[in-house]
């Protein structure tokens, strides 16, 4: 069974984190069309969190086509769910990025620069692209 | 709207004490089904705040409406639709848990004891054991069963984790956020801890030397909220929306804005803003409002 997370010092906003999750989860393959996610209450009584985001959560997953609430059964991963990058699209994506990072740490970077960093193009990049 | 929307709403309630105002223009719509924290520095006038919803005390000025009906008229009927659970977990420390099922039985108009049974049965909680001999953690759990057992629309709880240790802490958040999860109960709690209420509430109340600094629910409190992160200014910051804080160190200014858009210029970056620094920086807010302290 799928097991959620919380951090909540991420900023984050929970219901967010719990979404990311999930789509993370069958991006990398963890999770697979037809499997179960925990029920509300389960989620609820494990993390000692609010039901209100997690129903938010899963509001938002149904609303994405992640996931399917079966009336009775509970929430499944979608059945048309494939992953949004073909396996191979994401190997070279994760190469081209390992390759980057080598050259990053060569040149001396440490993970709180290399985060920074990323963080940074990152907004500039998608400002552009909205700009 | 109609009443059955919100949990609770005040109108320009205000408290006077002998000493001053420790509540003043306290206007809230509280929606019903949420969970509630009522955030604040010690005498910010929590407590005072809460026993004004549940009828302990009586406003010296405004309303308050609890699930569609005037408290100030303390009617039995809606103080039946409330529960309470004052700081420190009050029990009667020589009545066994038994005693003080029976006790809030015979104290109760509505009073579900098999439930109260079944949880402390769950928790390993012994019917027995005379309230004073248990832990904090179990002690708490107890009141918190007498509290459910009433079945409350409404259920109150001044500061109810400030005492407990970490995995008491848990445990207690645990039984609450199920029982919101069965439905039907709205939560309002006080609390001075800050870490940890994003993951148990949807609202947030914020309260400061008597008056209320912000409200709202928190998703939409922390969309509206970002920290902009750019090169030290002091001026040109207008364009970013009202600013709650800000602060510079030698290279670097750092603001919390609230609707605002990110400078345009260059070196600035924006983020989101974690609930706990939200809530800091509005209690950390000179009271711009005009507030004086009411303990003087």
């Amino acid at each position: 069974m799928f097991v959620f997370r919380l951090d909540t010092h991420s900023g984050v906003p929970p219901y967010l984190q719990l979404v990311q999750q999930v789509r993370q989860a069958v991006l990398l393959g963890f999770l697979q069309p037809g499997d179960r996610l925990p029920l509300i209450r389960e989620v609820v009584e494990d993390l000692a969190i609010n039901p209100n985001t997690v129903a938010k959560a899963y509001r938002q997953m149904e609303q994405e086509n992640l996931v399917t609430g079966r009336p009775g059964q509970g929430t499944f991963v979608d059945e048309q769910q494939s992953p949004a990058l073909s396996a191979s699209t994401y190997t070279s994506l994760g190469r081209g990025l390992a390759v980057w990072l080598r050259r990053a740490y060569a040149a001396g970077l440490d993970e709180q620069a290399v985060a920074a960093l990323f963080a940074s193009v990152h907004q500039q990049t998608r400002k552009e692209d909205v700009a | 709207m109609t009443a059955t929307e919100f949990a609770l709403r005040t109108d320009g309630v205000g408290k006077r004490y002998r000493k001053g105002w420790a509540l003043r223009d306290c206007t809230l719509d509280l929606p019903a089904g949420g969970v509630i924290a009522l955030v604040g520095p010690n005498g910010a006038g929590k407590t005072t705040l809460l026993r004004l919803v549940v009828g302990l005390l009586a406003p010296s000025a405004g309303s308050v409406e609890v699930l569609g009906h005037d408290v100030t008229a303390g009617t039995p009927h809606t103080l039946s639709r409330v529960g309470f659970l004052a700081q420190e977990h009050p029990l009667y420390k020589r009545f066994t848990v038994a005693e003080m099922l029976r006790f809030g039985r015979a104290c109760n108009l509505r009073f579900d004891q098999g439930l109260a049974e079944r949880r402390l049965a769950t928790l390993g909680i012994p019917l027995d054991r005379r309230a004073g001999t248990l832990s904090g953690g179990q002690q708490a759990q107890v009141a918190l069963a007498l509290a459910l057992a009433k079945r409350p629309d409404l259920l109150v709880l001044d500061e109810p984790v400030a005492s407990l240790d970490p995995l008491a802490r848990h445990e207690f958040l645990q039984v609450l956020m199920g029982a919101v999860a069965e439905g039907g109960v709205t939560v309002l709690f006080s609390s001075h801890v800050v870490h940890e209420l994003e993951r148990v509430c949807d609202h947030l109340v914020v309260l400061d030397h008597g008056r209320v600094t912000l409200t709202g629910d928190i998703d939409t409190l922390l969309a509206e909220h970002r920290l902009l992160v750019g090169p030290r200014t002091a001026t040109d910051l207008d364009r970013a929306g009202a600013v709650v804080q800000a602060v510079h160190s030698d290279r670097h200014t750092t603001l919390l804005v609230r609707d605002g858009a990110i400078p345009t210029a260059p070196g600035w970056q924006a983020r989101p803003v974690a609930l706990e620094e939200l809530v800091l920086a509005y209690l950390r807010r000179p009271s711009a409002s005009g507030v004086a302290a009411w303990r003087g």
